[in-house]
């Protein structure tokens, strides 16, 4: 374990709650600069809360979060968000290109009149978008979408990127890809990456750390700790078996080994 | 037979004295057709058509209950579209929740309007150019109150621009990124409900949607450039309706039919050379690793 001498996101003794029903409690956790943590979990853990308390738009029932030392705040440029996948509507007047560029100056006011064409240019071929950057976002595929999503989210060079579930309903191939470009610009910029998703194995080989929440509770640790039998049959409170098949993990609840959906 | 037909709906006799008179007409179309064609494209990108027309009809119900009363009609107009529009945001944030909304306020505007207007005993003419538009000569005063209008909605329109589209393309990005989306839609429904108004004092409640959503469409099936489409969508929409007064101007058919049939003739010439864009450039793209 590398010890965490600069620490980007610090939560202690954090809860959230709606009304009565708690989500998880007693949170503590630190990740440090170019770490790469894992979120899993079944559907109503909390594991999108866990996202929207990070990017300033939930407040925590109790406890504290510091991002790079100060509370989180709506739109910080130091947070990178890339969101699930989700078609585009037919005939959208945006190419991929502008999608990029509204992670630059989409949340500034007035008219896109300034040029930004080489920072768009950089960011196209920082996740190998060049072939399909100008043409119509109604008429790109899903993984090609994802890519660009990762683009818009490097706009601001984020120290930290938040993604959530960025894989769902992406071929296995487009899995690797997109997941490889969040990991390669961790490596490459040191960037904090916080990954939601329901299904651990295409990042498996990436995840220094994995928190998993259920049944109001959580496990946070090094996947060989957290993604264990015993881990999950404790934190889920009935038998949990988790095997290892040729790397994968097979059996555990956000596990699924069914090597992903068919692109949409 | 055919001949008087025709010389109902086409009738140039004395075209260049009518053309003088309706001078202002025209240059209020112009304004129209640059409101409608730049908002149009925000419509299509939200998803608003269904919304446009119902707009249109609380619209027309403000502007009968206006006329019956006696009071500013244009103001009637106002009031019912502003209202309108934000009883649709408010109520429907989900397109599901606002197609019923809409669905559910349209006939009740038009009922109320219908209601005020058998209650009307003026003329005629002042009825039926609600709903179907009408180029009496807009006097100074109508003039100014588009122009200033439209001078709103375009104005709010560059302000909220960036951020608008953000909002339409991707709401949890955009918030991700401070985006905010929640203030921003009321925002763009008083707009949409401004542009709405204005545009039934010209092409009537019935056709609104042919000046704040056809252009924009037929824009779309051409390019997919951001800038492209406002200023193609901005060129249709005053084809139309300056195209629409130039026509009707000798005939005594309101002006409405002229204007849709241009608008929807420039849509399905883009339909017919966007379709082959369309086919050429679905095929798959080689992957670059």
């Amino acid at each position: 374990m590398t010890v965490t001498t600069d620490t980007v996101i610090s939560l202690s003794g954090a809860e959230l709650a709606f009304g009565d029903r708690i989500l998880w409690q007693g949170l503590d956790l630190e990740l440090g600069r170019g770490e790469f943590v894992a979120v899993l979990g079944p559907n109503g853990s909390g594991k999108t809360s866990f996202l929207r308390v990070l990017l300033g738009q939930q407040r925590l029932t109790a406890g504290t979060l510091l991002i790079e030392g100060r509370p989180p705040r709506r739109g910080s440029p130091l947070l990178g968000y890339i969101p699930q996948h989700r078609a585009v509507a037919p005939q959208t007047p945006l190419r991929g290109r502008d999608l990029i560029r509204l992670g630059l100056d989409g949340h500034r006011w007035g008219l896109p009149i300034g040029n930004l064409r080489r920072q768009v240019d950089e960011l196209v071929e920082a996740v190998g978008a060049t072939a399909f950057a100008d043409r119509p976002l109604a008429l790109l595929s899903g993984g090609e979408l994802q890519r660009l999503r990762v683009a818009q989210a490097l706009a601001t060079d984020p120290a930290l990127l938040l993604c959530d579930e960025p894989l769902l309903s992406l071929d296995l191939h487009h899995q690797k890809v997109v997941a490889g470009l969040v990991n390669d610009r961790r490596r490459s910029h040191d960037t904090t990456v916080v990954f939601v998703t329901h299904e651990i194995n295409p990042i498996l080989e990436m995840a220094d750390r994995v928190l998993y929440l259920a049944e109001g509770r959580f496990r946070f640790g090094t996947p060989a700790e957290v993604m264990t039998s015993a881990s999950l049959s404790g934190l889920y409170g009935s038998p949990v078996e988790v095997l290892h098949v040729n790397g994968r993990l097979v059996g555990a609840p956000g596990s699924h080994d069914h090597g992903g959906e068919p692109s949409a | 037979m055919t001949g008087d037909i025709w010389q109902q709906l086409f009738n140039f006799d004395n075209y260049g004295e009518l053309l003088v008179l309706v001078r202002n007409s025209l240059i209020a179309g112009a304004v129209l057709g640059l409101v409608g064609g730049v908002i149009g494209t925000f419509v299509m990108m939200r998803d608003l058509a269904f919304a446009v027309h119902g707009i249109a009809e609380l619209s027309f119900a403000g502007a009968s209950a206006a006329l019956l009363i006696g009071v500013n009609v244009a103001a009637g107009s106002l009031a019912g579209s502003i209202v309108a529009a934000l009883i649709i945001g408010a109520l429907g944030v989900r397109a599901r929740d606002r197609n019923s909304v809409i669905g559910v306020l349209m006939p009740f505007g038009l009922g109320l309007g219908v209601l005020f207007l058998a209650l009307y005993k003026g003329r005629a003419a002042n009825k039926f150019g609600l709903l179907t538009g009408q180029i009496v000569a807009v006097d100074t005063v109508q003039m100014s109150w588009l122009v200033g209008t439209s001078a709103v909605v375009l104005l709010g329109l560059a302000v909220v621009w960036r951020p608008l589209v953000f909002a339409s393309l991707d709401p949890e990005v955009a918030a991700a990124r401070g985006v905010p989306v929640r203030i921003l839609s009321p925002i763009f429904m008083v707009l949409l409900g401004l542009s709405v108004a204005v545009s039934i004092q010209v092409v009537g409640a019935l056709l609104v949607l042919a000046l704040l959503v056809t252009p924009a469409a037929a824009a779309m099936r051409l390019t997919a450039s951001p800038v492209r489409v406002t200023l193609l969508s901005v060129l249709f929409a005053v084809t139309s309706v300056v195209g629409g007064i130039l026509l009707a101007l000798g005939s005594s058919i309101p002006i409405s039919p002229y204007v849709t049939t241009i608008s929807f003739a420039l849509y399905l010439g883009c339909r017919v050379i966007g379709g082959s864009r369309a086919t050429r450039r679905a095929r798959p793209v080689t992957e670059s690793q």
